[in-house]
C-alpha cells in the first residue's frame, strides 16, 4: 500500500487555487451521465450532496436517521470559525491556519489545514446567504465569540444551537435537490458493505431498516460522511446511532484507517450519576467564555457546597496554569487538568469526578438576563439533566468522549486508498492533527462537503468513461450482498444470554480505562488481550430477539457493536505503536515535568496509516511522514 | 437534589407493524433512579425484555440531548410529557413519583403512520421542506456575508422560528392533527430575513399546497401546539405565516411575471 498525499506543488497560499485549475472538468451536458453515493447527511454529506446535485450530478444519499435533518451535527453547539477578521483583532487565513496546526500538536497535514482555513470566510457567506440565523449585533452585523485555542474572537454561532442552523442550512439545500429531483433520498437505511470492482469503489450495499431488505446500489464514486466513532467508548457525546460501521467495512475492503488513536476527550460534559447512563451531554466550550472553572484548594472541602468555599480556598486552576488562556486552554489540555485534579482527590460531586464550572463573577458582571441571551438553551439543557440551577449553583462538569480526529486515510483529494472511495468530515482524518480545537469540526464538515468534494470529486469522475456505472449483476456487487445477508442471520442466530448494550457497555468501561484519556503499555496490553475475549464471547453469547426483515433496533446495534469490538483493538494497538505523547494522545510514560504531552518529531512526525490484511492478523502499520513547512515544528504552550 | 427509586406500571402501546391493530401491554419497570432519564428508564425495561426472549418495545430517539428531533411519544396524553419545554429524552424521572402509572403511546396522525410500536413515519415533513422551505443559494453563489446587515431584532426573531426541531409534537397534540406550527416556523424564519424576500410568496404557496396534499387537518386555533412545543415556537409565527399566504393569494403572480415587483 502506497500513501500517496497528492499535494500540489508551490507555495501553500497557492496551491489550492493552483490545483483547483489544473483538475479536469466534467463538461455540464455530460454530468448527468455519473451517479454519485453519499453516505451520511450531516453537515459534510448533507451539503455535499446538495452541491454535486447543483453541479447537475445524479447523487443518491444515505442516511440511518428517519430524516437527513438529524444527524448528529446538528447537536454541536458554540460555533463555527472563520478567519474573517471582522472584528479587527489581528485574524488572517494564515493565523487561523496557524492555530489549528498548532492546536493539533503538529500532526496533521500544512497543505490541508491551509486550504480549510482559506474556505472558511466562503463558508459564513454560504450559510448566510441560505438564511442562517447566526447571531448579530445592533447594527446589524455579524457577531463573534471567543473559543479555545485562539486569541482572537473568530467564532460564529446561533445561540448555543449553531450545529443545528447549519445543518438546517444544509438540509434545506439538500431538500430543495431532493424537491428538484436531482437527489435520491434514503432515509433509514444504514451502508452495510463497500462494493469494490477491479480495486476500484463502484457501490454499496444498504439494509432497509424498515423492511430488513439488503440491496446493493451501484454508482461512479462513493462519499463517505459517516462521522466519528467515538462511540467505541459507550458513553459519549455523540448520539446513539453514531457508529464506525460505514468506516470500518471499508478499511475492511482495503482503505486505509489513519491515526485511530487520536480521540478527543471533552472537558465540558456533565458528570456520569450512575450505570444505567446512556450517554453524556456535552456543555458547549462558549461557556468558557464567561464560565469560570475550578476546585477545591483542600480536598476536605469538597463535600462543601461551593457557596460555602470562599475564594481564598478555591484553585482556578486553568487560570493558575494558563494565564494568557486561561479558562480558554484547548480541550486536551483541559481535560487532562480537569483529570489532574480529580486524582488528586479534589474533585467534586457525588462521584468525585466532576469540576466547576461557575458563572457567578459574569452574572454579576454583565447581569442574569445577558447570561440568559448568550447561553439560556445550554443552561435549561443542564437543568433538565441534573435537576440543578446553574443560575444558582455552579455547573458541575467533567471530561467525555466528544470527537475523533483519526478516521479514513485521504490524500489532498480527500480520496482513500480505494480509488472512487472519498471521505469528508469527521469520517477522515485529514486536518485536525491529534487534538481538534473548537469550532472547527462544523467548519471542516462544510468545508469539505461545500467546496472541496465539488472540485475532487469531479476531477475523478472526469477520468472515469461517462454512462459506464456497473450493474449489481456484477459477481462483486452479489458477493457484498451475499456477505451482508450472512453477517445478520450469523448475529441472529447466536442466542446467547447478554445482550447487545451490555456488551457495549463493556467495552466501553475497557476503552475508557485504558484507551481514553491517559494511556500507558501495560494498560494498552491488557486492553488488547480484553477486547479479543469479550468479541469471542460476543460471537458466542449475543443475544436478539426478532428477525432481520423488520424493524430490529437490537439488531441495529449488535451490527456497529461487532465493528467497535474490531476498532477498539486497532485503537489500542495505533496508541501503543505511537511512543509519544501529542494532543489527545497521552502516553503517560511521555510526559514533561509539569505533566504536560512530550512530543517525539524524531520518530512520530508522521500519520500512521493501518492496512487490514484479514481477520485475526496483525494489520500493516504504514507511515506517511508530515513536513511542516510553514509553522515550525514547536513545545505547544499556552501559559 | 438526592436521587429517589421508583417502582411504575408502564402501559405502552405495542404494534408489530403499520397493518397490525396494535394494543397496550403492561410492564413493571423497578427500581428506576429519578436521575435517568425517561429513555433510560426505557432502555431498563428493554434489557429486561432481552433478557425474558421476548422483543424491546421499539421507539425511535437518537441524540438524546434534545436537539436532533428524533424522540417522541405521547407520555400520559401530552406529547413529550408533563414537562413544558422538554423532548421526551430530556424528561428525567424525577418528574415522576414512586407508584405511579405511565401510559405511553406513539404520536397519533394520519399523516404520520405507525412503523412499530412508538416509531412513526414523519416523511410528510420532508416533503413540506421539499416543496419549498429553503432559500435558493447553489454553492458558490453567495456575497459576503457582512453586505447584508441584518437588524438584530429580525435575527433574533428568525432564529426564535428557526428553533423548531421538526419532532412532529405539535401534531400529535393537535385535536385536528394540523402541522401549521411547524410549516409556519419555517415560512416565518425565512420570511423574516432579507435573502428569503425573492422566494416569500411562492415558498408559502408551494409549502401549504404540499401540507394540504398529505392529510393533515387545518389549524382552527386550538393552540395545544404551541403548549406542547419542546422548543417554545410560538402561534405568531402561524399569524405571520397567514398573513404571507393571504398575500400571496391576492399578489402572486407566476414567477416568469413577478420580476420586476409584486
Amino acid at each position: 500500500m502506497e500513501l500517496k498525499s497528492n499535494i500540489p506543488d508551490g507555495q501553500i497560499d497557492k496551491k489550492w487555487d493552483k490545483h483547483k485549475f489544473d483538475m479536469r472538468l466534467v463538461n455540464p451536458a455530460n454530468k448527468r451521465k455519473y451517479k454519485v453515493i453519499v453516505v451520511g447527511s450531516g453537515l459534510a454529506g448533507a451539503s455535499a450532496a446538495a452541491s454535486m446535485a447543483e453541479l447537475g450530478y445524479r447523487v443518491e444519499c444515505f442516511c440511518y436517521q428517519d430524516s437527513p435533518r438529524r444527524a448528529h451535527s446538528i447537536a454541536a453547539q458554540g460555533g463555527v470559525n472563520a478567519a474573517k477578521n471582522y472584528h479587527n483583532d489581528g485574524d488572517s487565513i494564515f493565523r487561523l491556519f496557524y492555530d489549528t496546526v498548532k492546536g493539533g500538536d503538529f500532526r496533521a497535514r500544512e497543505a490541508n489545514v491551509y486550504r480549510l482555513a482559506q474556505v472558511s470566510n466562503d463558508i459564513i457567506d454560504q450559510c448566510v446567504a441560505q438564511g442562517v440565523p447566526f447571531a448579530r449585533e445592533y447594527g446589524g452585523l455579524l457577531d463573534n465569540r471567543s473559543f479555545g485555542g485562539a486569541q482572537v474572537s473568530r467564532t460564529f454561532y446561533a445561540r448555543g444551537q449553531t450545529g443545528q442552523q447549519l445543518l438546517l442550512g444544509a438540509y434545506q439545500a439538500l431538500a430543495r435537490q431532493v424537491g428538484l429531483g436531482t437527489v435520491k433520498m434514503y432515509p433509514r437505511h444504514e451502508m452495510q458493505e463497500l462494493i469494490v470492482i477491479d480495486g476500484v469503489a463502484k457501490g454499496i450495499v444498504v439494509r432497509d431498516m424498515v423492511t430488513g431488505e439488503i440491496t446493493a446500489q451501484m454508482a461512479d464514486a462513493i462519499l463517505l460522511a459517516t462521522g466519528g466513532y467515538g462511540n467505541v467508548m459507550y458513553l459519549a457525546t455523540y448520539a446513539k446511532g453514531c457508529n464506525g460501521t460505514a468506516a470500518w467495512r471499508a478499511y475492511k475492503k482495503g482503505a486505509a484507517f489513519a491515526n485511530p488513536c487520536f480521540t478527543q476527550i471533552h472537558p465540558t460534559c456533565i458528570p456520569v450519576t450512575g450505570d444505567h447512563q446512556s450517554k453524556l451531554t456535552l456543555m458547549s466550550e462558549s461557556l468558557r467564555n464567561d464560565g469560570r472553572i475550578w476546585v477545591p484548594l483542600q480536598k476536605d472541602d469538597c463535600k462543601k457546597a461551593p457557596g460555602d468555599i470562599p475564594e481564598s480556598d478555591r484553585d482556578y486552576y486553568l487560570e493558575r496554569k494558563y494565564p494568557s488562556f486561561g479558562n480558554l486552554a484547548p480541550r486536551d489540555i483541559s481535560s487532562r487538568a480537569a483529570k489532574q485534579v480529580c486524582d488528586d482527590g479534589r474533585g467534586v460531586g457525588s462521584t468525585g469526578l466532576g469540576v466547576y464550572l461557575d458563572f457567578a463573577d459574569a452574572i454579576n458582571r454583565l447581569g442574569a438576563s445577558k447570561v440568559d441571551e448568550k447561553y439560556g438553551n445550554l443552561f435549561e439543557m443542564y437543568e433538565r439533566i441534573t435537576g440543578e440551577d446553574p443560575y444558582k449553583v455552579p455547573m458541575r462538569i467533567f471530561p467525555a468522549t466528544h470527537y475523533t480526529m483519526g478516521g479514513l486515510w485521504v490524500d489532498y483529494n480527500l480520496m482513500s486508498t480505494i480509488p472512487g472511495l472519498f471521505v469528508l468530515g469527521e469520517a477522515n482524518f485529514s486536518d485536525h492533527g491529534a487534538n481538534r480545537l473548537g469550532a472547527s469540526a462544523l467548519m471542516q464538515g462544510l468545508a469539505d462537503g461545500y467546496f472541496v468534494a465539488p472540485y475532487t470529486v469531479g476531477n475523478y469522475l472526469a477520468g472515469i468513461k461517462p454512462n459506464s456505472t456497473p450493474s449489481t449483476d456484477t459477481h462483486e456487487a452479489k458477493d457484498a450482498v451475499r456477505t451482508a445477508n450472512d453477517r445478520i442471520s450469523q448475529l441472529l442466530g447466536i442466542n446467547g444470554k447478554e445482550t447487545p448494550t451490555e456488551f457495549h457497555r463493556n467495552l466501553g468501561k475497557i476503552m475508557w480505562e485504558y484507551c481514553g484519556m491517559a494511556r500507558n503499555e501495560a494498560g494498552l496490553k491488557k486492553a488488547l488481550s480484553l477486547i479479543p475475549e469479550l468479541r469471542a464471547r460476543f460471537w458466542e453469547n449475543l443475544r436478539i430477539p426478532g428477525t432481520g426483515s423488520e424493524v430490529n433496533q437490537s439488531l441495529e446495534m449488535a451490527g456497529r457493536i461487532s465493528d467497535f469490538l474490531e476498532l477498539s483493538e486497532l485503537m489500542c494497538l495505533d496508541a501503543l505503536e505511537r511512543r509519544e505523547s501529542c494532543g489527545g494522545h497521552f502516553r503517560e510514560e511521555w510526559q514533561t515535568d509539569e505533566g504536560e504531552a512530550q512530543r517525539d518529531d524524531t520518530n512520530f512526525c508522521h500519520v500512521a496509516a493501518w492496512e487490514f490484511t484479514g481477520l485475526g492478523n496483525r494489520p500493516n502499520r504504514h507511515v506517511e511522514p508530515l513536513h511542516f513547512e510553514n509553522v515550525h515544528l514547536a513545545t505547544r504552550s499556552y501559559k | 437534589m438526592s436521587e429517589q427509586i421508583l417502582n411504575l406500571t408502564l402501559q405502552v402501546w405495542r404494534q408489530k407493524d403499520a397493518q397490525d391493530k396494535g394494543r397496550f401491554e403492561t410492564y413493571q419497570a423497578n427500581n428506576i433512579s429519578t436521575e435517568m432519564s425517561f429513555l433510560e428508564m426505557l432502555d431498563v425495561v428493554n434489557e429486561d425484555l432481552i433478557h425474558k426472549g421476548l422483543e424491546p418495545i421499539t421507539m425511535d430517539h437518537d441524540c438524546r440531548e434534545g436537539i436532533c428531533g428524533t424522540c417522541g411519544m405521547v407520555i400520559n396524553g401530552r406529547p413529550h410529557g408533563p414537562r413544558e419545554r422538554t423532548t421526551t429524552c430530556q424528561l428525567h424521572m424525577r418528574s415522576f413519583k414512586d407508584g405511579d402509572t405511565i401510559t405511553i403511546e406513539p404520536f397519533r396522525a394520519r399523516a404520520f403512520p405507525v412503523i412499530k410500536d412508538l416509531m412513526v413515519d414523519r416523511s410528510a415533513f420532508e416533503r413540506i421542506i421539499a416543496a419549498g422551505g429553503y432559500i435558493s443559494a447553489p454553492t458558490g453563489s453567495a456575497q459576503d456575508a457582512n453586505a447584508l446587515p441584518i437588524p438584530k431584532t429580525c435575527a433574533d426573531l428568525a432564529m426564535d422560528a428557526a428553533a423548531c426541531i421538526g419532532c412532529g409534537a405539535c401534531v400529535a397534540a393537535c385535536p385536528n392533527a394540523s402541522a401549521m406550527l411547524f410549516l409556519s416556523a419555517k415560512v416565518s424564519q425565512l420570511g423574516l430575513l432579507p435573502q428569503g424576500q425573492p422566494e416569500r410568496l411562492t415558498r408559502v404557496r408551494d409549502m401549504i399546497a404540499q401540507l394540504d396534499a398529505e392529510h393533515f387537518g387545518t389549524c382552527t386555533n386550538f393552540a395545544e401546539c404551541e403548549a406542547v412545543c419542546p422548543k417554545s415556537v410560538k402561534l405568531e409565527h402561524i399569524a405571520r405565516m397567514n398573513r404571507d399566504f393571504f398575500k400571496s393569494g391576492i399578489l402572486h403572480r407566476p414567477p416568469h411575471t413577478s420580476a420586476g415587483g409584486v
